[in-house]
């Protein structure tokens, strides 16, 4: 009976999934064009415009996509190790071959193309991570796997820093939530909220107070918690250890960091208060963030329509078709175009971990998740730096800013997902 | 739980970033405002600024074209500079000055390359121009006065200053705006409502195109043309008269309050104040600390009127009815009181009011005086109800007119003298000099003016202004509403007829005109001024008030001239041929007015300033200046009092 509905195999996609994708890449386009058109646009394609590529690269992801879908789904599994090798060669190969584009030497040119390998990176390393883990071998628990697993996200992610990118670096960090979906101690989650406490209450109030406030904590849980009493030695350990990480984190921001990172982390926080300096800043280093903001405020409910904003046809935002692409929608769609953006957003993510979960076989589940954190802690970072609300990072927001690479990355990472998804019901 | 985590961070993630949006978009902006966005450039469109008209229609201000040539430094391509330069009339090292001046300013952004273009040159550049990629011309307009005449009637434009922009929100940087006179108080009449034109500018400042293809854009309002109550023959008669004098002169239309000619003496060339050499010729003008050229004495001066002032008193007499036209008070050399003596000239005594008046007795109006003040056994109440009744005239406040300048003046009160002396610790001895306008009181040139129409009006006076007619509006309604004194009509016959006696057979007579029926009063101020700390008396002050014709007045004026000495020696006489001017259109004391054209007063005013001791009064000093041939005109066109002369516009 079952065998009698089932639909052609390898066509059983997830339509939801691909509309929320389509959604996203064609309005992408849309803001990619306000941004970068200048004067009447005449032609859609014009090869010598950034909207004209995009448009190429749009039709390019299409047959990417047929391709991607049509090949076995157990081939992403059986290969993933050689497809992860492979970029990492990719990545090795910019030492020698690669181009520098604003400091960071991240593209391969060929032709009159550039190719950012290490927007490819990501899906290899999630197909590796997915490998590594369902390998009935590992045990996730254990030190010697986590540190194996760890491994396979940290060579490509020091590669890509030693390449100047430090933002497609911090990505790498999407992959904790992947390994805690699948069995990380709950120790490793604990320590890490305490860290970015610990780091944010160091800079922000000082030493001395983030000390006593640890202290009441520590000695707080010590006397009153629900669990065992522990020894005080240890409690005093894990206070100390707190206190010196405390300095620790005074000493990498003060001593340690370029003065734009820095910065960059002073605006966050906002540390400093003299208004001069502020002033200043607004025209160095805040300058993006200021004319994006701004751009972003000035469009009220419902924006000021396509093609109507002044900032944005002015070009006041700089990268604004790349990075900041999330200016250009606040401006001319409004809060209901940006707030329709986030919720495509959170839909596509969630349906993804949705779907994640549904799976049958443990490859599909963490890839699944590894796609989910990856275009995560892309969204996050994005959105929240467009916002002010993270500090500057510069890295793309999937399917809408303006890169061929980056549009291809994420289409193969999201569509080998969609592929393994249309297989489920055959894994066994 | 561990499914959950990553699927409550991405859903709090999304409401945190839509509070964001929120509070970004909605709750935080203030509304999206086009003037405020720096993405767009406010280009506007000045409108026609509306002309000025006298009141017989002969045009006195319209607008000339004016021609910058711009620069865009960027693109300024290699060109033939020798050419250009001669074109401009300048040096390659100005043009290499100006260039590097501009660039250092904006590379991308116009610049003014050389200011105001003779009409000439602007021919000449204007066919060539297209030769010089990254140079432009633009055209601005300037005022043209007509006649250079009435500088302080007509005043003049200028740049707003900060203090105005923030006043005016109207006003953007570099917008012009009436600075003096009828420019001044009548500029949104004149100005009209400039257009603005929203332009989509990039990050460079460059322009890119109309904003939303020029919805918002609007058009300009032409200004309108006013026409005002100056005589311009009479106007320039007058500065004509008043030259190498100090001094005021007003006329008012004592049946509509119109003012006829107002003149301020010494006074400059309006054209001065046009163009490129604005800012040198205004601080030129404004730091001539001796002369005041800006000063306009006719509204601004405020001196003690003398006698003119002792009609107002024989008139309150008669109100109060303390005094009759027949009683008759005796003068022997002047009004001794208290062991003080006020001194009087020559004449018969004892006099009734009649001859009290065209002799200006001093000892008759001092009785006059003490009876109006003495009338209750309280001073205090006799002197408010005496200042209530001068303030009537229109004077101690400011007359609320037209004009862009004013002075209250001053008319004291029981209050006044409280506080010099305590309270009720005074009499009508105190302050008589009152009585002969002197003491405490002060009036402008203009409020004698006014004083002399109420006189001519029998009891009442409009408003003193100056617009006549606005194209296309109405002129406000408190310059057509009639002001009544407190003075009954029937009390102002005997004062009329002896102001015309004045003429007849006193103290004006020597100036009289055949054919018309003038009432005047004259009148000398004591004056002083402070040299090197010592308070200093200075030759009297010259003042004159008249109307004419006796019944049904067609002119009120009021003349002053610095230390002129007596009476009808200056002011006088130029009020004799102002009338005439006015009246007969034509000069039959062709006498008096030689007179006064040959005779100046400049090394008077001098005096004070040279360091030396000087005499006044009998010893006061007259220049002798020789007529010119039969050019009066030619003379008032091509210099003028400050002898500034317009300079070369090919200057840079």
């Amino acid at each position: 009976m079952m065998m009698m509905q089932r639909e052609p195999r390898g066509f059983r996609l997830d339509w939801i999934t691909i509309v929320l994708f389509l959604l996203l890449v064609g309005f992408g386009w849309i803001n990619i064009l306000s941004a970068s058109h200048q004067g009447e646009v005449t032609n859609y394609f014009d090869m010598e415009q950034p909207f004209g590529k995009q448009a190429l690269f749009i039709i390019l992801t299409i047959g990417l996509i047929i391709l991607t879908l049509a090949i076995e789904a157990k081939f992403y599994e059986r290969f993933a190790s050689i497809i992860y090798f492979v970029s990492l060669l990719s990545l090795v190969g910019l030492f020698i071959f690669g181009k520098t584009v604003n400091g960071a030497t991240s593209w391969y040119a060929i032709g009159g193309m550039t190719l950012q390998p290490s927007e490819f990176a990501k899906f290899a390393t999630s197909l590796a991570v997915a490998k590594y883990i369902s390998d009935l071998q590992t045990n996730i628990t254990t030190l010697k796997d986590q540190l194996k697993t760890i491994a396979i996200i940290v060579i490509p992610a020091i590669l890509i820093l030693l390449q100047n990118d430090a933002g497609s670096t911090v990505v790498y960090a999407a992959f904790f939530f992947v390994f805690y979906r699948e069995g990380l101690q709950r120790i490793y989650l604990i320590i890490g909220v305490v860290i970015i406490l610990l780091s944010v209450f160091a800079l922000k109030f000082g030493i001395v107070f983030t000390s006593i406030l640890a202290a009441a904590v520590v000695f707080g849980m010590h006397f009153f918690g629900k669990r065992k009493r522990p020894m005080l030695i240890e409690t005093i350990s894990v206070l100390l250890l707190c206190i010196g990480f405390a300095f620790g984190v005074k000493y990498f921001y003060e001593d340690i960091l370029k003065e734009h990172q820095q910065d960059r982390i002073s605006l966050w926080l906002r540390l400093e208060s003299d208004p001069e300096k502020l002033r200043e800043m607004k025209q160095t280093i805040l300058y993006n963030l200021n004319e994006s903001e701004k751009a972003i405020s000035s469009g009220g409910l419902s924006g000021k329509g396509f093609l109507e904003g002044t900032r944005t046809t002015g070009k006041f935002v700089p990268e604004q078709h790349t990075d900041y692409i999330f200016s250009t929608v606040g401006e001319e769609w409004g809060f209901l175009g940006s707030a329709l953006v986030v919720i495509l957003f959170v839909a596509l993510l969630t349906r993804v971990l949705y779907l994640a979960e549904l799976q049958k076989s443990q490859f599909s589940r963490v890839y699944g998740y590894c796609v989910a954190s990856i275009l995560f802690v892309h969204f996050m970072i994005n959105i929240g730096m467009v916002m002010g609300l993270v500090p500057t990072i510069g890295i793309p927001l999937p399917f809408f800013s303006y890169g061929g690479s980056g549009l291809w990355g994420f289409t193969i990472l999201l569509f080998i997902f969609v592929k393994l998804d249309s297989n489920r019901l055959y894994d066994w | 739980m561990r499914k959950l985590l990553l699927f409550s961070i991405i859903t709090t993630v999304g409401l945190i970033f839509i509070a964001r949006l929120f509070y970004l978009q909605i709750y935080k902006p203030d509304v999206y405002n086009l003037y405020e966005d720096n993405a767009i450039r406010k280009v506007y469109d000045y409108p026609k600024r509306g002309y000025i008209y006298d009141r017989h229609g002969a045009l006195l201000v319209a607008n000339q074209p004016s021609y910058d040539v711009m620069v865009i430094p960027r693109e300024v391509k290699p060109l033939d500079t020798l050419e250009f330069c001669s074109l401009l009339k300048i040096t390659k090292q100005d043009f290499l000055n100006i260039y590097n001046k501009a660039y250092t300013y904006s590379p991308r952004l116009p610049s003014v390359f050389i200011p105001q273009l003779s009409r000439n040159d602007f021919a000449m550049l204007q066919e060539k121009i297209r030769k010089f990629e990254g140079f432009y011309i633009q055209k601005r307009s300037l005022r043209d006065y007509q006649r250079s005449i009435g500088a302080n009637v007509l005043g003049d434009i200028g740049e707003v200053n900060d203090y105005l922009i923030q006043k005016y929100p109207y006003y953007k940087m570099g917008d012009l705006i009436g600075k003096q006179g009828v420019e001044q108080t009548y500029e949104e009449v004149l100005r009209g409502v400039k257009g603005i034109k929203f332009i989509q500018k990039d990050r460079f400042n460059r322009d890119i195109g109309l904003y939303k293809e020029g919805i918002y854009d609007t058009l300009p309002q032409s200004g309108r043309d006013i026409t005002i109550t100056i005589d311009a023959t009479l106007q320039e008669y007058g500065e004509l008269l008043m030259k190498h004098k100090r001094g005021g002169i007003v006329a008012i239309e004592p049946a509509t309050g119109e003012i006829l000619a107002m003149i301020s003496a010494p006074t400059y060339d309006p054209n001065l104040l046009v163009g490129r050499q604005r800012s040198v010729n205004f601080t030129k003008l404004y730091n001539d600390t001796i002369a005041k050229p800006l000063y306009d004495r006719g509204l601004q001066a405020m001196y003690p009127p003398g006698s003119p002032f002792k009609i107002i008193n024989a008139l309150i007499g008669l109100q109060e009815g303390v005094v009759t036209t027949e009683d008759r008070f005796s003068c022997n050399h002047g009004y001794s009181y208290g062991g003080r003596k006020m001194g009087c000239h020559s004449h018969p005594s004892p006099l009734a009011m009649n001859g009290g008046i065209y002799n200006s007795c001093n000892a008759y109006f001092a009785n006059v005086y003490r009876r109006i003040i003495d009338k209750t056994k309280d001073p205090g109440r006799g002197m408010d109800i005496w200042s209530d009744h001068v303030k009537s005239f229109g004077l101690g406040n400011y007359l609320n007119n037209d004009l862009s300048v004013g002075q209250p003046g001053k008319i004291p009160n029981s209050a006044t003298y409280d506080r010099l002396y305590g309270d009720n610790r005074w009499g009508s001895t105190y302050n008589l000099s009152n009585a002969i306008g002197q003491g405490e009181v002060l009036t402008t040139p203009i409020q004698l003016a006014n004083m002399a129409a109420i006189i001519g009006n029998r009891g009442y006076y409009y408003t003193p202004h100056i617009i006549k007619k606005i194209q296309g509006g109405e002129i406000d309604s408190t310059f057509t509403t009639r002001i009544n004194t407190t003075i009954d009509k029937k009390h102002f016959e005997p004062i009329v007829q002896g102001m015309f006696d004045v003429y007849n057979h006193g103290t004006a007579a020597m100036v009289q005109i055949p054919g018309i029926e003038i009432c005047g009063k004259t009148g000398t101020a004591e004056n002083f001024i402070k040299i090197d700390g010592v308070k200093t008396q200075l030759t009297d002050h010259s003042i004159f008030v008249a109307f004419a014709p006796k019944d049904n007045p067609t002119i009120a004026i009021a003349v002053f001239v610095e230390n002129g000495y007596w009476g009808s020696r200056f002011a006088g006489r130029i009020a004799s041929l102002m009338i005439e001017k006015y009246v007969k259109g034509e000069i039959t004391r062709t006498d008096m007015e030689t007179w006064i054209l040959t005779h100046g007063l400049e090394s008077e005013y001098a005096k004070p300033h040279s360091g030396q001791p000087f005499t006044i009064n009998k010893g006061a000093t007259i220049d002798i200046i020789p007529l010119e041939k039969e050019n009066k005109d030619y003379e008032i066109k091509t210099t003028n009092n400050l002898g500034l002369k317009p300079e070369s516009t090919e200057e840079l």
